[in-house]
């Protein structure tokens, strides 16, 4: 049986981790785990492969921020082959109030967050496009879908994210390649761990995993998990701003 | 801070809750931030597990698998993957968890701490008894290997110690062999507890798994139903269907209570003496029920509830049993999941272990205050004239007193203690 060929981009990342565990447990994959922590993610490679005894388990250690690392990484991968999932997972939760003080904290959150996904985006799209074939799945966020005095930072880095994939899903309408945007709402992984110290309800990562797996497997062009964030957000982001600017949020 | 509870919902207290997320960055943070607990599923029912007004130390992102050998059946893994998980992973490959309490919805290191037991006691022990390897930090930057054989006294003060050696970050488990996910099962009404022991004895050599569930309500008897289960010889493996009911909301008072409770226990007896018989049952179905209603805690209403779960030597167990029945029966409190069992005669790994040679007798009670409360003093009595003690996993009231001499290994057991670890139950029972 041939091996389904997954890539992960930010495999330490909680939800691409409990994807990782879905593919691994319900097939045989071909996974390489790319970050930039090696450790870590030996980590991580080590508990799939018990989990799958059978998968291979490929370990990339590389960078986030310079195009042509970014570019050579997504070279070398499909140098092997064409690849049939790449999910982009990559990011971190920057502190509002420290960005709004200090320009070089926004500066790597927006890079972080929005450019160096896009860039990833960019460079696998070029194999993708050769090879006919695969998805492409990036994590975006309902924080994207309106910009919020709580988030905005980060908000506009997603945001980025956003219309860089509905530009990649025009680009590839009625090709091989899928484009597939999640869109998670607040979940509980330990980037978010402050949050529910501050009392809020967060979805449990294995269920924000499953449905992203499901995602992916349909080739849905754009999925809020859970899906009632669909219809918060729409909710959202048809507020009127005389309405929206009271809001506390 | 945030409001924290066990599964017992008594309480809701604030908790400083600190996540332990890579190991290697266990030692730093346990050191920086105590004097805390470590936190898993929050399932043991009382205090074990809390630290109110200060830190608790959560470690199910402590989940991964390092290695498995099919083999051999060694796994060894953090200290906080779930015991659902290890089943998963291992039983379509031919092994199982050797021992497994009534919920597989717990932590490795929570089995460990409590070394709890399953329905197979008198076969196969407690959890303590299949494990081969324990890393525990302490607060002082410490690193103890230990196992049966290394560092036994470690070991020993670990299995069953609560938490408050260490902190558990990497364990290693010997699983034994099975065919598959099924059990044959077999169920058999018994009218009162003359009959129960009786079957409990002609089971121990033939049956693996034995345990009871008893209706506390029938008048001088005892009634109830015996359950029996060996493994199967199926290899079949299936995935029992994922649907799981939830307890929705938090009613505002207790479901259980003395007007629902007769019907409950007499529908209940019904049902599964009409049902009795000989099955094959799926391992999830046989030994965690309860974990098909997710929450199914917060039945008990907002003021949660107690278990109360005492041992007691098997030459008295008999009468102590039907004395403690009477008293519940007398109080008018009321409780539905009732089990009986006996443990076998074994020696316990752990200096506070619970399974002593005898028979234990579990109770769920709403809370009902002082009323509750007077009633446990009364079944103490009857545990202490008996020489039986009370599992700590499930306990939120015993007095200090009564615990010492439930546990006499505990001056031992102290020497063993991480002065930086404290719980909830640990200030209670042993001053800090």
């Amino acid at each position: 049986m041939d091996k389904k060929r997954i890539v992960i981009i930010g495999a330490t990342s909680a939800i691409a981790e409990h994807c990782a565990r879905l593919w691994a447990q319900t097939n045989l994959i071909d996974i390489t785990l790319v970050g930039r922590d090696t450790s870590r993610i030996e980590r991580i490679a080590k508990d799939l492969q018990v989990r799958s005894p059978q998968s291979e388990i490929h370990i990339v250690k590389t960078g986030f921020i310079e195009p042509n690392v970014i570019q050579s990484t997504a070279d070398n991968i499909f140098a092997s082959g064409p690849v049939d999932i790449v999910l982009i997972a990559h990011g971190t939760l920057p502190d509002q109030i420290d960005c709004q003080n200090n320009l070089s904290t926004t500066h790597d959150a927006l890079e972080i967050n929005g450019v160096s996904p896009a860039l990833y985006a960019e460079a696998f799209a070029r194999h993708m496009a050769v090879a006919n074939l695969g998805t492409l799945a990036i994590i975006g966020s309902v924080a994207g879908d309106r910009g919020r005095k709580s988030n905005y930072v980060y908000g506009a880095a997603k945001g980025l994210i956003t219309r860089y994939a509905q530009g990649l899903q025009h680009r590839f309408a009625g090709t091989g390649v899928k484009v597939v945007l999640i869109k998670p709402g607040p979940t509980d992984t330990p980037m978010t761990a402050h949050l529910k110290n501050q009392g809020a309800k967060l979805t449990s990562v294995e269920s924000v995993a499953k449905n992203i797996v499901k995602a992916i497997e349909h080739g849905k062009a754009t999925a809020y998990v859970p899906c009632k964030w669909q219809i918060i957000m729409l909710i959202i982001r048809h507020l009127p701003a005389f309405i929206f600017n009271k809001l506390n949020i | 801070m945030r409001p924290v509870s066990s599964w017992g919902r008594l309480n809701a207290l604030p908790h400083e809750v600190i996540s332990l997320n890579h190991p290697e960055r266990v030692q730093n943070q346990i050191s920086k931030h105590n004097p805390g607990i470590a936190y898993g599923m929050g399932r043991s029912y009382g205090d074990a597990c809390l630290n109110p007004n200060g830190i608790l130390w959560h470690t199910t992102g402590l989940d991964r698998f390092i290695q498995f050998n099919d083999n051999t059946g060694q796994l060894v893994c953090e200290a906080g993957v779930l015991l659902r998980d290890i089943q998963r992973l291992v039983i379509p490959r031919g092994w199982i968890l050797p021992v497994t309490p009534g919920t597989q919805l717990i932590t490795v290191g929570g089995a460990i701490a409590n070394d709890v037991h399953g329905k197979n006691h008198h076969v196969l022990g407690s959890f303590g008894d299949h494990v081969k390897h324990i890393r525990l930090l302490r607060t002082d930057g410490q690193i103890i290997e230990c196992g049966p054989t290394l560092q036994p006294d470690w070991f020993a003060a670990t299995v069953g110690g609560l938490g408050l050696t260490g902190v558990m970050v990497e364990v290693e488990i010997q699983l034994k062999r099975v065919h598959g996910p099924w059990l044959n099962t077999e169920t058999i009404p018994y009218d009162n507890l003359n009959e129960f022991f009786k079957l409990a004895d002609e089971s121990e050599a033939g049956w693996e798994h034995t345990v009871s569930w008893v209706d506390c309500l029938t008048e001088g008897g005892g009634r109830g139903i015996f359950m029996r289960g060996n493994p199967g010889k199926t290899a079949q493996y299936n995935k029992l269907d994922g649907r799981k009911l939830t307890m929705p909301i938090v009613p505002p008072f207790s479901l259980v209570n003395t007007l629902s409770l007769r019907a409950f226990n007499t529908t209940y007896f019904n049902l599964m003496k009409w049902r009795a018989g000989t099955a094959i049952t799926h391992y999830e179905k046989f030994f965690y029920p309860l974990d098909n209603i997710l929450e199914w805690n917060r039945m008990y209403g907002p003021k949660g509830f107690y278990q109360y779960q005492c041992v007691i030597p098997r030459e008295v167990g008999q009468d102590g049993v039907q004395s403690m029945l009477a008293e519940i029966s007398k109080s008018g409190n009321g409780s539905f999941l009732t089990v009986l069992k006996t443990f076998g005669n074994r020696h316990a790994t752990g200096m506070m272990s619970f399974p002593q040679h005898g028979v234990t007798l579990a109770l769920d009670f709403p809370n009902q205050g002082t009323s509750t409360l007077k009633l446990f003093e009364r079944l103490d009595i009857i545990v202490r004239e008996t020489g039986g003690r009370i599992y700590l996993a499930k306990d939120a009231r015993m007095l200090r007193d009564m615990f010492e001499t439930g546990y006499p290994r505990l001056q031992e057991f102290l020497k063993y203690r991480d002065p930086g670890i404290s719980s909830g139950l640990s200030k209670r029972l042993m001053g800090f």
